[in-house]
C-alpha cells in the first residue's frame, strides 16, 4: 500500500509513455470510424441522418444515453472531487443518477409519443409553432455549448497529463483534433454512427471503471471500511475523517449545495442531448425500456465512482493529484498509473479521451438538428421545405458548432469539468424542464408562458453565473482575483433561476389574452398517453 | 427503413376531444397518473431531505455505524437503492398496467382513422 503510495509520487506523470497512449487512442478512433462509415452509408432520409432511422432497440439505447450522458465530467470531474472534496464530490453521482428518475416516470415515454426529432416538436404541439420553436432551439443551443465547453476542457486537461504538453499551444492543437474527429464522426455517420460510438464507448468505459473497482477493492481487502481508513490515513484535510462526511467542499457555503443539488437532479431531463435519445427508438415501450438499462448502467458507473474516488485519494493523495498537470480531473488517470503502470493508464486515458469524442459528437449532432429542424425547416421555410435541404443545413451547422467548440475549448482550459457541466444542467433545469413539465401536465400552459419560461430561465441562469464567483473575484475565477463584479454569492445558480423559470410559465400563461386550441390540447394528451400516431400500425 | 411518421400528422378525422372524455381514456389516464404522481413526489422528497441533512447536519452524517462507514455514506447509497427500486416497480407496473391499455386504444384510434 505506501509502497504503491510512493510509487506513484516517484513517477511522474510526465514520464508516461506518450507513444503507447496516442497508439492506444489512434486504435480507437479507427475502429470507431470503421464503424461510422458503415453504418452512415444508409442514412438517406431526414429521420435516418437526425435518428438513426428509429432502429435501435431499447438495450442498444440504453447503453447509448449511458454513453452521451457518462461525460467526461462523470468520469474525470467526479472521480477528482472525491479525491479532493471526499464526500462532497459523491454528491455529483446522486444527484446526476436519481435525475434519471424524473426523466422515466415523467418525461421520456410521453415525450416520445408527441414528438418527432427535437424538444421543440412537443413544446410546440399544441403552442404557436414559431415563437416557441425558437426559444426552444435558442436554449437547446445554449446547453449544448455549455457542455461543449466542458468536455472540451477535460480534453486539454486530459492531453495535458498523458502527452507531457504543458504548453497552451500545444493544448489548443489536441483540442482542435478532437474537434475535427467530432465533426468528421458526425458528418458521416449521422445519428446512426454517433449512437454506435456511444455503445461502444460507454461499454469500454464501464468496463474500465468496473475493473479498477474491483483492484482498488482488493488492495483493501473487498472492505470499503479498510478503502476509506486508507483515505483517511493519508488525508491532509483538517481533522483527517473530514473527508468521510459533507461539508468539506461546501460546508461554509450550505445553499451552494443546494442550488447545485438542485440543478443536478432537475437538469437530466431537460438535456436536448438526452431528451433526443428518446427518438431513435420505435416505440415508447423501447424508451422506457432504454431509460431503464441506463438506469441500471448509469447507477452501476456512479458507485465505482466512490471506490475510484476514495481509491484515488488513499493511493495517490490529493496532493499530488492537485500538483499534476490537468489538476483535479487527472484523479483517474493518476489512479489507473498507480494501480497498472503505463499500459492501463494508456487504456483508461484512451477510454476517457473516447468519452470526450463521443459525448461531443452526441450533443453536436443535437444541436444542429435542432437549428436544422427547428429554425430552419420550420420558422424561415414554414415546414415546405425539402427535407434534404435540412440534412444538409444540419450538415453545414454542425461544421460551424466544431468550429465554435474549438474555440471555445481553447478558452476554457483549466477550469473544472463537473463543474461546468452543473452550470449545463442548471441552464437545462431552469430554460427547459418548466416548459417541458408544463407542456405535458397543464392544460392551462400557453405560448407566453413557454416563450417567458424559456427566455426567462435562460437569461436568469446565465446572468447569475455572469456575476457569480466563477466569473469574477476568487482565485480560481475566469477572470482571477483582481476583477469583481460578483454580487451573486453562489456559484450555481439553480435555486434562483429554476423555481424562476416555473413561475414565469405560470405568469405567463395566467396573463395570457390569447386562448390555446382546446382541440390541439386533447389531441396532444390522446397521443401522448397511447402513443397514436408515433408507433406504426399494429399488425393485425 | 422509410420512415412511418409523416412530418405534419395528417388532417385527423378523429374527435380528440370527445376520446379524452371516453371512460378507457381517463381510466388510462387516471392509473398513471395515481402511481406516477406519488411516486415522483416520494423521490424528491427523500433526495431533498438528504440534501437538506448533509447541507446542515454534517456531524449526524458524520455519526459513525460501521468502522469507517458512516450515516452519510449509508444514507447516500440509500439513494441508489431507492432509485433502483422505484424503477423497477415502475417497469413493473407500466408492463402490467399501462400497456395493455395503451395498446387497445391505439388499435381503437387506428380504426377510427380508417373509417
Amino acid at each position: 500500500m505506501n509502497a504503491l503510495h510512493s510509487l506513484a509520487t516517484l513517477v511522474k506523470p510526465v514520464e508516461n509513455n506518450p507513444v503507447l497512449n496516442i497508439s492506444i487512442f489512434l486504435a480507437f478512433v479507427a475502429i470507431t470510424l470503421v464503424i461510422v462509415i458503415r453504418s452512415g452509408r444508409n442514412n438517406k432520409s431526414a429521420a435516418d441522418y437526425y435518428t438513426g432511422g428509429r432502429s435501435f432497440t431499447g438495450p442498444q439505447n440504453g447503453f447509448a444515453i449511458a454513453g452521451d450522458y457518462l461525460s467526461a465530467a462523470s468520469f474525470l470531474g467526479i472521480v477528482g472531487a472525491i479525491a479532493i472534496s471526499g464526500y462532497d464530490g459523491f454528491m455529483y453521482s446522486i444527484g446526476f443518477l436519481v435525475a434519471w428518475l424524473v426523466a422515466l416516470l415523467l418525461v421520456a415515454e410521453l415525450m416520445r409519443n408527441t414528438g418527432k426529432f427535437t424538444m421543440a416538436d412537443v413544446l410546440s404541439f399544441r403552442l404557436k409553432q414559431g415563437p416557441v420553436r425558437v426559444a426552444a432551439a435558442t436554449t437547446t443551443l445554449a446547453v449544448c455549448f455549455f457542455y461543449l465547453l466542458a468536455q472540451m476542457a477535460g480534453a486539454g486537461g486530459l492531453v495535458s497529463l498523458l502527452l507531457g504538453i504543458n504548453d497552451k499551444l500545444g493544448q489548443s492543437i489536441v483540442v482542435t483534433v478532437v474537434g475535427a474527429l467530432m465533426i468528421v464522426y458526425v458528418l458521416v455517420g449521422g445519428m446512426k454512427g454517433t449512437t454506435w460510438v456511444q455503445i461502444v464507448k460507454a461499454f469500454l468505459l464501464i468496463l474500465g471503471a468496473l475493473a479498477m473497482s474491483i483492484w482498488v477493492l482488493a488492495l483493501n481487502g473487498f472492505n470499503l471500511s479498510a478503502l476509506l481508513d486508507s483515505a483517511v490515513a493519508v488525508s491532509t484535510s483538517v481533522p483527517a475523517d473530514a473527508i468521510l462526511a459533507p461539508g468539506l467542499k461546501y460546508g461554509s457555503n450550505p445553499l451552494d449545495f443546494i442550488s447545485l443539488a438542485l440543478a443536478l437532479v432537475l437538469g437530466t431531463a431537460g438535456l436536448p442531448h438526452v431528451l433526443m435519445r428518446f427518438y431513435t427508438v420505435p416505440t415508447a415501450k423501447e424508451a422506457r425500456r432504454s431509460v431503464v438499462w441506463a438506469i441500471w448502467l448509469i447507477g452501476a458507473f456512479y458507485i465505482f465512482t466512490l471506490v475510484l474516488g476514495f481509491g484515488a485519494a488513499s493511493l495517490v493523495g490529493a496532493d499530488t493529484v492537485l500538483a499534476a498537470p490537468g489538476g483535479v480531473n487527472s484523479a483517474a488517470p493518476l489512479l489507473a498509473l498507480a494501480l497498472g503502470g503505463p499500459l492501463l493508464l494508456g487504456f483508461i486515458s484512451a477510454i476517457a479521451f473516447a468519452t470526450i469524442l463521443a459525448v461531443v459528437a452526441g450533443i453536436t449532432i443535437t444541436a444542429a438538428t435542432s437549428f436544422a429542424h427547428d429554425i430552419y425547416g420550420s420558422v424561415i421555410k414554414k415546414g415546405k421545405g425539402n427535407p434534404d435541404d435540412e440534412v444538409k443545413v444540419a450538415r453545414r451547422t454542425v461544421i460551424v458548432i466544431g468550429v465554435l467548440a474549438i474555440a471555445g475549448g481553447i478558452g476554457v482550459q483549466g477550469q473544472n469539468i463537473a463543474f461546468l457541466v452543473a452550470l449545463a444542467f442548471a441552464v437545462a433545469a431552469s430554460a427547459n424542464l418548466p416548459t417541458i413539465l408544463y407542456s405535458l401536465f397543464w392544460r392551462g400552459f400557453t405560448t407566453r408562458g413557454a416563450v417567458w419560461s424559456m427566455y426567462g430561465g435562460l437569461a436568469s441562469a446565465i446572468l447569475l453565473i455572469v456575476f457569480s464567483p466563477v466569473f469574477s473575484g476568487t482565485e480560481t475565477s475566469m477572470f482571477g482575483a483582481d476583477v469583481n463584479f460578483a454580487f451573486f454569492p453562489l456559484s450555481n445558480p439553480g435555486i434562483i433561476s429554476i423555481p424562476l423559470g416555473f413561475l414565469l410559465g405560470w405568469l405567463g400563461s395566467v396573463t395570457s389574452t390569447v386562448k390555446e386550441s382546446p382541440k390541439l390540447a386533447a389531441e396532444m394528451s390522446v397521443r401522448s398517453l397511447t402513443g397514436h400516431g408515433a408507433e406504426k400500425a399494429v399488425e393485425h | 427503413m422509410s420512415e412511418a411518421v409523416k412530418d405534419a400528422p395528417p388532417k385527423s378525422t378523429i374527435d380528440y376531444e370527445a376520446f379524452e372524455k371516453t371512460p378507457r381514456f381517463r381510466e388510462l389516464k387516471r392509473t398513471r397518473n395515481s402511481f406516477v404522481v406519488p411516486l415522483a413526489i416520494f423521490f424528491l422528497v427523500w433526495y431533498f431531505a438528504y440534501v437538506l441533512a448533509a447541507a446542515y447536519l454534517p456531524e449526524f452524517m458524520a455519526t459513525p455505524v460501521v468502522g469507517r462507514i458512516n450515516l452519510g455514506l449509508l444514507l447516500g447509497l440509500g439513494q441508489f437503492v431507492t432509485t433502483f427500486a422505484i424503477t423497477m416497480s415502475y417497469v413493473t407496473f407500466a408492463n402490467r398496467k399501462i400497456d395493455p391499455r395503451t395498446e387497445e386504444l391505439r388499435l381503437e384510434l387506428e380504426r377510427m382513422e380508417q373509417r
